[in-house]
């Protein structure tokens, strides 16, 4: 039932916050955020949870349309949890970040933010496939709107963009998942859509790869693989902060989660087949990314791009298949979302206050925001890899474990460490480092509730970094599954 | 002692955080207290826990605080371990760390950002005592990476100055690039051995791979890929003499006690594996003398008194690798340890003479400083003295002979790693008394006397009576290393004391006599380009321009338009395309609707018909 509860808070509270603050910001941002906390504070909850089969920790579930086979089939494990708590603390901190900058209906804004972030929960939690292409769709929407209504100065091409892709690969996995319950039905008579049915599915080979495929595809449009991600450059870029921090935290998530929970357990035997592939495509966005993120001029097309490289890790710590990686597959998207949410939060700072994310018109902003520049250099450095900070550990074990699986690739993949540090150094250099400009002469500070924003971002990627251990034992019995669902033979 | 193990390197983190914290509400005596006192409270506790070690037989001390992370068969945890190479890593890091915080607590004292630069300062130490007590190479990895930040910061502490900022990011992605060769190593080793812990890796190693396999000497090449970027060493030696963008106490620290001389301790600490591979261990040894002749030759003809201090160091760090690629471990650290007193007092020393100076580098347009700096001058010249190896007073001859003896008796191209050696002393006297001479001899350009509290003092006449009598020091690494047989012939050790006297004398004929203007207009043009290429660190930087920089630069430029997104923006343009086209036929008139009609039926009666 809490399951039910945590989708359905953010989904009823956004009606009522919309009409509550249609006219004020202030008010309707505060509601936002206690529906949010609250919302957190039911998801800690789960901690307790008295636990259904391991590795899940709770299942709800309730027939919808029975006739189709269609449940409302929630359940979570640690990875589960892991996903959620994130989506609710960048939710709060997405929340945070707007309050000073949307002064447009407010009521509206926040509305589609709840709606998100309720989406989000959803993908995270559904474990019926149709009922999570239900949610899959319901994330996008809001977003759609956040970026079209609230956006910078090129907002409806990004936003069209963004529908775009993210409807096609939808289609595609719409289509996989029928193809599946098709498949599944003419094996074992039985019409289902339920994951822990269609994981026991026997599928033919051939076909199974093609499913995989499908899957594939529509995961790896939202994480993004070069060559699927021109969308996300320009959504980034475009989003309101808070929508950027929203989906450069959370939404891309959905994409490493979505790997993990389906494509490899329900596909093993493609996913072992089609890894060599996934790898190489994997370490071509880590160093894609990395070097148009050093090209950029702006300084957010410099951060989504810097996610394009380190979403590269991602898809090649899921097509590792071993247990290191994995678990580096899970605290790098814990460590992205924060350092680069954090970093969009600057990055919104900047354009909030000098009214430019032209990083020629900026510059020497350490001298007037020493504060912002201490932040600012924490998150990058933490984002290219400085062991002690979160996405270290992430990165690490993403290496150790596909180096097990291919060397060659993996070295290729680490030249992006190299990248990383040149395109988080020149970012620093270029805003906040060398003289002051026109732009920038002039004179303000950072109020408290910014300063407690990435304070409170910085804290987690502090902790993830030294004491990585329980969110790793967290996430263990989900992706110990994994391992034992492999082929023999793939592990190395 | 395993509490007091762990407050080493925990008292200059915990320093850091009371400045980053705190540290804004503290006054610059406060931040002076916390800044140099918490490497103070370190340098003492070293000194105890080394009593204590001692005392208890040399037996390592392990210190675990608990787990950091572990993944399957893979575990990295927060271990320290604590040997003979360990303790006097730790004593040198701490020790000649604290002299120079304490010469920075009155040296920097006007810089308005006090509280940041020992905020760096502090972690800086931190990571580097991380580095040498770390258990694990995941652990030693953390301090690898942290000194290399560190260093960034440092380098680049002047920021307003974009030149600064240039040199800092160069420092942190040139050392960079051998980490990721270290890191790639380490995940061998791991794939290979299962493990990263250091102990039981030196232990298994040669059980599991036979000398020289070919996995082996990988392994080694790649940890020696790792240890040039931090060392500086060929072809990875171009960020140290951008390094010097930074304050002069930082140069200290950063060729001193910490980070250049990480690559030397991790080929020591890891030696065993080296000699399980006989190719890169001669690599090694060849790294070395290809990079102390190539750094001694550039030494020669720099302006910049840091600059020339910058390129010995690389040289004399190119020795220590020799002295590794020998097999001479206990040399290598030797030198290490000695030249960790000299070259911070050189550094200090250039500080103060700069500082005198008014920020002046050129050292052609200084002249009789001895005059005005009588305790500068003397500080340095035993600095200097111990640089170019005077025999038997200083301590630089003795570890320097000693590299020079094992070199001589290596089994293979012992004859060229000691003559090679041999012309890098002579270059090395020159170059470090054409300094001397120029500086501080001739008339004085200035009749300004210098001033200095005791905090600038202390420090500086510690080390230069370390620079002096620091080859008395006992150094035990006899748990840690092998016995090496070094050559002791007599005519080698005289051939070696002779060059180095032979070089000061040059100098002195050639700068100390003469007094050259270090004008080159009315050179003759050989004499002008080679002088140029010299300066210029033998052109590496332009090379690397031409092959590295320039191509990333234009291949990122030219991506930025992204070529993907031209195959979309091609998908929308033909469906814009054949909008406009449907959009025409709609246009209203009755003619062009009958032509379309009968054009369609004719279309679809053809086919019909003919068949």
């Amino acid at each position: 039932m809490t399951l039910m509860a945590l989708i359905a808070l953010p989904l009823l509270a956004a009606p009522l916050v919309w009409w509550l603050g249609r006219d004020n910001p202030g008010r309707a941002g505060v509601l936002a955020l206690i529906a949010v906390l609250a919302d957190l504070a039911l998801a800690l909850t789960l901690f307790t949870a008295g636990g259904d089969a391991e590795p899940w920790l709770q299942r709800w579930q309730v027939d919808w349309i029975p006739r189709f086979g269609i449940q409302i089939l929630l359940a979570v494990d640690g990875l589960g949890l892991l996903m959620v708590l994130l989506t609710l603390g960048l939710g709060a901190a997405a929340i945070l970040a707007s309050l000073s900058e949307i002064r447009e209906r407010p009521g509206f804004y926040y509305f589609h933010m709840l709606l998100a972030i309720a989406g989000t929960l959803g993908v995270f939690l559904a474990l019926d496939l149709f009922l999570f292409f239900f949610f899959w769709e319901l994330m996008l929407v809001p977003m759609y709107f956040l970026i079209s209504v609230w956006g910078h100065e090129d907002r409806d091409r990004a936003a069209i963009k963004f529908f775009i892709f993210t409807q096609a690969s939808g289609l595609v996995m719409l289509l996989a998942i029928l193809g599946l319950v098709w498949a599944h039905h003419a094996d074992s008579g039985e019409l289902t859509f339920s994951y822990f049915a269609l994981l026991e599915a026997g599928l033919d080979p051939q076909f199974a790869f093609w499913l995989m495929l499908g899957f594939f595809l529509a995961f790896t449009v939202k994480l993004p693989m070069v060559p699927l991600h021109t969308w996300l450059p320009d959504a980034h870029t475009q989003a309101p902060t808070g929508g950027s921090v929203l989906l450069a935290g959370v939404l891309l998530k959905t994409g490493g989660y979505g790997l993990l929970r389906f494509v490899v357990p329900i596909f093993p035997e493609a996913s072992a087949a089609f890894a060599p592939v996934a790898l190489w495509l994997g370490a071509a966005g880590v160093l894609y990314g990395a070097v148009l993120a050093f090209g950029q001029e702006d300084v957010k097309r410099l951060v989504a791009y810097s996610s394009v490289s380190h979403m590269g890790f991602v898809l090649m710590g899921v097509f590792a298949l071993n247990i290191q990686a994995w678990q580096g597959t899970v605290l790098q998207m814990l460590a992205h979302g924060l350092t680069t949410g954090a970093l969009f939060v600057i990055a919104g700072l900047i354009q909030h206050h000098f009214h430019t994310r032209d990083m020629k018109r900026l510059g020497g902003l350490w001298h007037r925001l020493p504060r912002l520049g201490v932040m600012a250099m924490f998150f990058a450095v933490a984002s290219l890899g400085m062991p002690g900070l979160a996405n270290f550990v992430g990165e690490f074990l993403i290496l150790v474990g596909s180096f097990r699986a291919d060397a060659v690739v993996t070295a290729v993949a680490a030249l992006g460490l190299i990248g990383a540090a040149v395109y988080s150094l020149i970012l620093i250099q270029r805003v906040f480092q060398g003289p002051e400009t026109e732009t920038t002469a002039s004179g303000i500070s950072l109020d408290r509730r910014e300063r407690f924003l990435l304070g409170a971002l910085a804290v987690p990627v502090v902790v993830l970094g030294l004491v990585p251990q329980p969110v790793m034992d967290l996430a263990a019995p989900a992706l110990a599954v994994l391992e034992s669902l492999m082929p023999s033979g793939v592990l190395p | 002692m395993e509490l007091l193990l762990w407050l080493i390197p925990l008292l200059p983190l915990a320093g850091f955080l009371v400045l980053a914290v705190a540290g804004a509400r503290l006054p610059k005596a406060g931040v002076a207290v916390v800044g140099a006192g918490s490497v103070g409270l370190a340098a003492l506790t070293a000194a105890l826990l080394a009593a204590l070690f001692y005392n208890a037989g040399s037996d390592p001390v392990i210190a675990r605080l608990g787990p950091w992370f572990r993944a399957g068969d893979l575990s990295a945890d927060f271990t320290l371990y604590l040997d003979q190479l360990a303790v006097i890593m730790t004593l040198v890091i701490t020790g000649v760390g604290f002299l120079i915080h304490a010469f920075s607590t009155e040296f920097m004292a006007d810089e308005a950002d006090y509280r940041r630069y020992f905020a760096y300062l502090n972690l800086f130490v931190a990571a580097m005592l991380m580095l040498v007590l770390a258990d694990n190479l995941v652990l030693l990895f953390l301090g690898w990476e942290g000194v290399g930040l560190c260093s960034y910061l440092l380098i680049g502490y002047w920021h307003r100055d974009p030149a600064n900022g240039y040199a800092a990011r160069k420092a942190f992605v040139v050392t960079r690039i051998g980490d990721v060769a270290l890191l790639l190593g380490l995940f061998l080793l791991f794939v290979e051995l299962g493990e990263f812990s250091i102990q039981p890796l030196l232990a298994g190693a040669p059980l599991y791979f036979e000398s020289g396999a070919a996995r082996m000497e990988l392994i080694a090449f790649l940890i020696l890929g790792g240890a040039v970027g931090k060392s500086a060493q060929l072809p990875l030696q171009v960020w140290l003499p951008d390094a010097m963008a930074g304050p002069s106490p930082v140069s200290a620290l950063i060729h001193a006690a910490t980070m250049v001389t990480a690559g030397v301790y991790l080929i020591a600490r890891l030696h065993p594996l080296f000699e399980l591979a006989p190719v890169a261990q001669m690599m090694v040894a060849l790294v070395g003398l290809a990079t102390l002749l190539v750094a001694a030759w550039a030494a020669l003809s720099q302006r910049d008194i840091k600059r020339i201090l910058a390129y010995s160091t690389i040289s004399q760090i190119g020795y220590m690798f020799l002295a590794l690629g020998v097999g001479a471990w206990g040399a290598a650290i030797f030198h290490l340890v000695t030249h960790a007193f000299f070259k911070a007092l050189l550094f200090l020393g250039a500080g103060r003479v700069i500082e005198h100076m008014h920020h002046e580098h050129d050292i052609f347009r200084m002249g009789g400083l001895r005059r005005v700096m009588p305790f500068t001058f003397g500080v340095f010249l035993a600095g200097a003295a111990s640089l170019a190896a005077v025999p038997w007073l200083t301590a630089g001859f003795y570890s320097k002979d000693q590299i020079l003896l094992a070199a001589a008796g290596a089994p293979e191209l012992g004859t060229l790693l000691f003559a090679g050696g041999v012309i890098g002393a002579l270059m090395t006297a020159f170059y470090s008394f054409r300094l001397v001479f120029t500086v501080f001899f001739g008339e004085p350009v200035t009749q300004e006397r210098e001033h200095a509290g005791w905090r600038i003092q202390a420090p500086l006449a510690l080390l230069g009576v370390l620079s002096i009598a620091g080859g008395l020091i006992p150094l035990p690494l006899e748990q840690v290393f092998p016995d090496h047989h070094a050559s002791h012939a007599l005519g080698l050790v005289l051939l070696a004391a002779g060059v180095a006297l032979a070089g000061i004398a040059l100098a002195w004929w050639t700068h100390g006599r003469r007094r050259p203007t270090g004008e080159t207009a009315n050179w003759p043009l050989w004499r002008r380009g080679l002088d140029r290429w010299q300066a210029s660190g033998l052109g590496f930087d332009a090379v690397y321009g031409v092959l590295v920089e320039t191509p990333f630069n234009t291949t990122a430029r030219a991506l930025r338009g992204e070529i993907v997104d031209r195959a979309v923006a091609l998908v929308i343009a033909v469906n814009q395309g054949l909008n406009a086209l449907t959009a025409r036929l709609q246009n209203g008139r009755i003619r062009h609707y009958a032509l379309g009609v009968v054009l369609g039926v004719l279309a679809l009666l053809i086919p019909v018909v003919w068949l």
